[in-house]
């Protein structure tokens, strides 16, 4: 197979001697992973403190003052919105996508290091943007994440004077900063690999990024223009999504518009969003699981494969999201199907990843809690979806708590707990330090558990019927006095949640100064970025000459071997057992 | 360790929560007993699922864990085992999706004798209309609705005059009688739910959608809004009152129908050109 070295490896690279240079507008991968990460978890946080102040009023109804039916909606439209796309898109792609993607394949940086910086800072811009839409007048956006028109801009939804223009005019700048980012990782990975590392050898979690980044240059297009297009009817007076409507008794200027294509732009976009998420994830857990359980991941190539064919699937599913929107009720019969089908795929996956670790040598350290923690938590979320995509089981289920319970079990807490494996596991390369192991373990136990005591319960007051998106549920014959204990519980399980986050940050940031020193490969791990002259890794990453891929990624515990792993630059010797790849 | 324990007990904790909540489905009052059993299916299936895979993660967590001399087995693929994997997940999907697919062909397909019903929504409230002695409902559109006409109905169609208008939220329905809910929205989404009647469908301004159902026992049920609305969602409510055939009757008759209502308001009702009724796009059902 055709292997492809840098071509300006020969060019000297230019290290900023400036601390702005180095740190501020920088042009390594690494510092803008870091920036990029740093951005989304601050940017989080705040989703974070929204979601406590729902889940206040939520098992709290009538206790907090502060709390009126718009703030709740526009606590609902901005924590979803931030989490979905400011918070795990970004920290997704912008933050491991940067860093790991030329340290994994071996290359000096990515191959626009410019755009790349500009990718930032205008992700920056978006972030400032979006929060400037809790300062205007009015607040933000209380339309849901889905911003449906024709309510996201009509009075009687909070925020529909400024708020959804700070809204649109924040998701059009992200698309323009990750758009020069995906590019960045699409083309990095495809030309500038080292000597070697030819596709079939690069780490899954490569794979899961690449994978994400092409879908995501594919699908953010759909949003970018539904963004235009309700800023156009929002204030040019445009009829893109607007039929002729009678607002609180005023006959509107609108005329002939459709409300139902913009769901169908919107899901375009925000099905294949779910996987952008996923993949990177996916990618991540699966070499996490291989490192820590000692053992290849089974079925490589499958794995492989079921990345590409989830990818593509997932842009023939996306109106499973629109089965009650009025759409021409015909569409139910093609996508439940689609959705059902790409189930296939995602189940080889979940077998895979479990066996790898059968008969494996299980280190069942912190990263390796969280992947396994994510192995439940997916399952859980990803069987919950085969009730939503199942057309007429959707019926009774959408816009209930069971959609909650299910989105959030399966795009929310499993990603998250692969973030979260992913930064114990490479926190000792980024910061050459080591975390508490004990706070870590702490943090591990109460978030698992706590979020599980969540999401568990939403599931069966969705199938009892209780309506997602409620300031309060009132009187409701239907819903039993019990149901609203279940919220008690649920809000005192959540802000237990909540406050264990608080540990991770505290060894997060004294580990950067009192942790130990780490090794610069603690896990033992085959793949380049653990084989860096420097820990953590300069600028340029690989000192005067890059490394030579010898071997795939998950040469462990190979018979023969003097030790359980052999680094992918080692070269071959006898008596050793080679992969085919 | 622990970590194996803890799955095992989760999958236990699980099974113990779906028997001993209290939460299920809500008694159902209408003949979408086929959503309710294709949701059943979907969950053994599932169930299974979730209980063989995490009882084998839980159980190669214990026998596998890392031990002083313990090495991994090397084994980079095997492609028997990953196709039979594949085989029977393929089994299990088509399991659920057939009767998921069968109870949606019903749920698309409208029984020629269904009686017509109009729901309309605006924000935050529900209201009502019957098609009246000709069995028709008359062509509306948003340009017609004010104040005295809050239905929107074309006051030069004579398939409206006899159209009953209900302003209140309360919606009479009689037992075992198919109706189709015709779906109408003045202003944003809403979504037509009575948890019991299991059928839910978006009410879409500039379009008209529709949801079929058969109540099958008498008694007063909740309508709530599914779509987000604004800040009035939680609170646009209204009851669906599920009668005998007279009692039904007997309720509609107290119904004011539209002429009698647009004489009461308007005494000089507004004629309208030819041109003008040419250029309006029916949105009504006929």
């Amino acid at each position: 197979m055709a292997t492809v070295t840098l071509a300006d490896d020969l060019k000297p690279l230019h290290h900023p001697k400036t601390f702005i240079g180095k740190y501020v507008w920088s042009q390594d991968h690494k510092v803008i992973a870091i920036q990029y990460s740093l951005t989304a978890i601050g940017i989080g946080v705040v989703a974070l403190v929204l979601s406590a102040l729902m889940r206040l009023q939520l098992g709290f109804p009538d206790t907090f003052h502060f709390i009126q039916p718009e703030n709740y909606l526009q606590y609902v439209t901005m924590h979803g919105m931030i989490m979905v796309v400011y918070l795990l898109t970004a920290l997704l792609l912008g933050g491991f996508g940067n860093y790991l993607i030329p340290l994994m394949v071996g290359a000096r940086d990515m191959v626009f290091p410019f755009v790349n910086m500009l990718s930032y800072w205008v992700y920056l811009l978006a972030v400032l943007v979006l929060v400037a839409g809790f300062f205007v007048p009015g607040g933000p956006s209380g339309a849901g994440w889905t911003l449906y028109p024709p309510q996201a801009i009509l009075e009687g939804t909070p925020g529909h004077h400024w708020g959804i223009i700070t809204m649109l005019v924040s998701l059009a700048l992200f698309i323009v900063g990750f758009t020069m980012g995906g590019l960045n990782y699409v083309v990095t990975v495809l030309q500038a690999r080292a000597k070697g590392m030819t596709l079939m050898r690069m780490p899954c979690s490569v794979w899961g990024i690449f994978v994400a980044s092409i879908m995501a240059l594919l699908a953010f297009p759909a949003l970018f223009v539904a963004s235009v297009m309700m800023l156009l009817d929002r204030v040019a007076g445009t009829s893109f999504f607007m039929p002729a409507i009678v607002s609180m008794g005023q006959q509107l200027g609108y005329q002939g518009g459709s409300p139902i294509l913009f769901q169908h732009l919107f899901w375009f976009f925000g099905h294949p969003e779910v996987y952008i998420v996923a993949l990177p994830a996916f990618g991540i857990v699966s070499d996490l699981i291989a490192v820590h359980a000692r053992k290849n991941i089974f079925g490589y190539r499958m794995m492989v494969w079921a990345i590409v064919i989830i990818g593509a699937l997932s842009f023939f599913v996306w109106a499973h999201h629109m089965y009650v929107s009025g759409m021409n009720p015909y569409f139910g019969f093609f996508f439940a199907t689609s959705t059902l089908i790409i189930a296939i795929p995602t189940a080889i996956k979940v077998y895979n990843w479990l066996l790898t670790l059968y008969r494996g040598d299980i280190h069942l350290r912190v990263p390796m809690l969280f992947a396994i923690a994510f192995l439940f938590t997916f399952i859980h979320g990803g069987l919950t979806g085969l009730f939503l995509g199942n057309v007429s089981v959707d019926v009774p289920l959408s816009d209930t708590f069971f959609v909650v319970g299910h989105f959030h079990m399966v795009m929310g807490v499993s990603p998250i707990l692969v973030i979260f494996g992913a930064i114990y596991h490479w926190y000792p390369k980024i910061t050459g330090r080591m975390w508490n192991e004990t706070l870590g373990k702490i943090h591990f136990w109460i978030t698992f558990l706590g979020v599980y005591a969540v999401y568990l319960p939403m599931h069966y007051l969705g199938v009892l019927g209780v309506p997602r998106r409620y300031y309060a549920l009132g009187e409701t014959a239907f819903i039993p006095p019990s149901a609203h204990i279940a919220n008690e519980v649920i809000t005192v399980a959540a802000l237990i949640v909540f406050a264990a986050q608080m540990l991770f940050f505290y060894n997060m940031i004294v580990s950067l100064f009192q942790g130990p020193k780490a090794d610069p490969n603690p896990w033992g791990a085959t793949t380049l970025e653990w084989q860096t002259p420097d820990t953590p890794p300069r600028h340029g990453n690989w000192g005067p000459k890059l490394p030579v891929v010898y071997r795939w990624a998950y040469d462990y515990s190979v018979p023969g071997a003097p030790r359980d792993f052999i680094p992918q630059n080692e070269p071959p010797s006898d008596g050793v057992r080679h992969h085919p790849t | 360790m622990a970590i194996a324990v803890a799955i095992a007990l989760l999958v236990l904790v699980s099974i113990a929560f779906h028997w001993l909540s209290p939460w299920w489905h809500t008694p159902i009052a209408s003949n979408w007993g086929s959503i309710d059993s294709a949701l059943d299916v979907t969950l053994w299936i599932c169930a299974a699922a979730f209980i063989a895979l995490n009882l084998f993660l839980a159980w190669t967590l214990l026998r596998y864990r890392h031990r002083a001399g313990h090495r991994a087995h090397y084994e980079p693929e095997n492609t028997t085992l990953e196709k039979r994997l594949t085989f029977w997940t393929g089994v299990g999907i088509a399991g659920m999706l057939a009767p998921g697919l069968l109870a949606w062909n019903q749920y698309v397909t409208v029984p020629k004798d269904a009686a017509i019903v109009e729901a309309i929504g605006q924000q935050w409230q529900w209201g009502f209309r019957f098609p009246g002695t000709d069995g028709v409902l008359g062509t509306t559109n948003i340009s017609h609705v004010t104040p005295e006409n809050s239905f929107g109905v074309n006051p030069s169609d004579p398939y409206g005059q006899d159209d009953i208008l209900v302003e209140s939220p309360e919606l009479h329905l009689p037992v075992g009688k198919p109706v189709k809910l015709i779906l109408r929205s003045k202003d944003v989404l809403h979504d037509f739910y009575v948890p019991n009647f299991r059928a839910k469908m978006d009410l879409v301004p500039g379009i008209v959608t529709y949801i079929w159902l058969t109540p099958t026992r008498t008694g007063t049920f909740e309508i709530m809004c599914a779509e987000l609305c604004g800040v009035g969602h939680h609170m646009m409510r209204g009851t669906v009152v599920v009668s005998t055939e007279r009692d039904f009757r007997s309720w509609l008759a107290e119904q004011q129908t539209y002429a009698q209502l647009a004489a009461a308001s308007a005494p000089a009702p507004i004629q309208l050109s030819q041109a003008e009724i040419a250029a309006q796009q029916p949105t009504g059902d006929r």
